[in-house]
């Protein structure tokens, strides 16, 4: 008898354990992205700097992220630099570490592209009134280009997110492998599971990452108003 | 009445405040100031006149550190702003700048502005600042606008928060960059009044102005400046009535319709 499609989420642990493994996407997203943010503030002031070769290391940072794909990032330091350095890391640890890396260049370039488009003299009336680098920054600056780098910053983000679906490759079972697992193991008794569970993941990213831009609508108008 | 918070001096105190000497400055191998030398007394209006690109700006820039300079010095209140250590953070506060451009803070209410460098450059009790805040707001008739933004402002009043900024950190000297030149024409007025009575409280000011008739009533000396370099350094009246040189009666013959 065919069963109905929709039941294997039902069945079992299925939806637990797609929500696990949902967690593990989350967890890696949103930590990565923090750090990844953080980063990309601190990359992005010095990206600013006058010195030009400063200026040309940070580009270079940010290159090596557009040139060699995510997924090699992933395999050199998952499979090549803990061979080579002897250390154990876990294929989470891996990849928080190469999205933070890679956030952190992006993020970079976001935060050097919103100071560059302030207007010069916020930069001079913010010093004639005696502030410091440090507090012309905190004050002046970094307030205002979140603003124009949010639209970016979200962006950066969704990508961020729907990126980490790489990681299956170095064995981190997140909510597209889980995903995967079900529909083998139920192939079987119900021929349309691959629908219904890619269509139930495929939901889950959109309630992931829907929120993201809801959000960055709000504040922009918020702002604007 | 008084200006709340701000130094009110015996006009004929002469004491030297500012001194620039030999002032040289280029950029890359153009020389925009050539030579220039003046000093301030305490109390002092000066007024910088010229022709467009003839240097004022860079003048003035360069007094409070936002330029540097290739020779020369300056010494305000005795101490050098160019030979040894110069803590720019330090002596900024007590030489405000009002530029020509709007350039409050577009993320700051009116007051958050005003309060900014009081408070966390200075270091001084916030109700106390609030309170000497106010008080100057409603001298440039602002009271009510204290929680507004700048967007929500006319130039004119955009340019009498920025002075007013610029005075909460209780300045030695004031320098005022062509404040009204983007300003519509009945808003220029207002902006006027604020700094001549500021002048007439004693404030040691440097301006730079293309309002003629404004200069002429608030200067004690006019400062004509044409090509990098200064022209001459005369008293209003006589500056326009019978200027010394004939590149100042050629500038002065060009505003004459
Ligand atoms: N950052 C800069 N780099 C190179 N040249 C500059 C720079 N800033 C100003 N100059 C040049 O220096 C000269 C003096 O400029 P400045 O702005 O001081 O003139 P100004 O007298 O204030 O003119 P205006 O009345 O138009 O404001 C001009 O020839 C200008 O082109
Ligand atoms: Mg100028």
């Amino acid at each position: 008898m065919q069963s109905l499609g929709i039941s294997i989420l039902f069945t079992g642990v299925n939806m637990q354990r797609l929500f696990e493994g949902l967690m593990v996407t989350v967890r890696i997203a949103f930590i990565s992205i923090s750090i990844g943010s953080l980063l990309g503030i601190v990359l992005g002031v010095i990206w600013t700097s006058k010195s030009k070769w400063l200026r040309s290391v940070c580009r270079l940072y940010l290159e090596m992220f557009r040139i060699i794909p995510i997924l090699v990032w992933l395999f050199v330091m998952y499979f090549g630099v803990t061979t080579a350095l002897n250390i154990d890391l876990s294929g989470e640890t891996v990849s928080i570490i190469v999205f933070s890396l890679w956030g952190a260049a992006e993020m970079g370039d976001i935060v050097r592209g919103a100071l560059e488009s302030l207007p010069r003299h916020q930069v001079d009336s913010g010093k004639a009134i005696g502030l410091n680098p440090w507090d012309l920054y905190q004050y002046i600056l970094i307030p205002q280009a979140v603003k124009r780098m949010l639209p970016g910053a979200i962006n950066l983000a969704t990508r961020m997110v729907k990126t980490t679906s790489l990681v299956v490759l170095i064995g981190v079972i997140d909510v597209t492998k889980v995903g995967q697992q079900i529909i083998e193991r139920f192939r079987v008794e119900i021929p349309t599971a691959s629908f219904w569970v890619y269509g139930f993941v495929f939901i889950l990213y959109f309630i992931i990452c829907y929120p993201l831009s809801k959000i960055s609508r709000i504040l922009e108008n918020r702002w604007n108003g | 009445m008084e200006w709340i918070g701000v130094l009110i001096v015996n006009k004929k105190d002469s004491r030297v405040l500012l001194e620039i000497k030999n002032l040289y400055k280029k950029y890359g191998e153009t020389t925009v100031l050539d030579n220039i030398n003046l000093s301030i007394s305490k109390g002092e209006v000066i007024v910088i006149l010229g022709p467009s690109g003839c240097g004022k700006s860079t003048l003035l820039r360069c007094l409070n550190g936002l330029e540097k300079i290739q020779g020369g010095d300056i010494i305000f209140r005795d101490k050098s702003l160019v030979n040894g250590d110069v803590n720019w953070q330090e002596v900024r506060q007590q030489i405000g700048m009002v530029f020509q451009n709007y350039e409050l803070f577009p993320h700051m209410t009116v007051i958050e502005n005003i309060i900014l460098g009081p408070v966390k450059v200075q270091k001084r009790d916030k109700k106390e600042v609030m309170e000497q805040a106010r008080q100057l707001l409603d001298r440039v008739g602002l009271l009510d606008r204290e929680n507004s933004y700048p967007r929500q402002l006319s130039g004119g009043q955009k340019q009498r928060v920025a002075i007013v900024r610029a005075l909460c950190m209780n300045p030695e000297i004031m320098l005022f960059d062509e404040v009204t030149a983007a300003l519509d024409p009945e808003m220029v007025r207002e902006v006027l009044d604020v700094m001549l009575g500021l002048a007439k409280q004693g404030m040691t000011m440097i301006v730079v102005t293309h309002e003629l008739s404004f200069a002429r009533a608030v200067a004690d000396r006019i400062v004509f400046i044409d090509k990098g370099r200064i022209c001459e350094i005369t008293e209003p009246r006589e500056f326009f009535t019978k200027p010394k040189t004939e590149r100042a009666r050629h500038f002065l013959n060009r505003f004459q319709y």
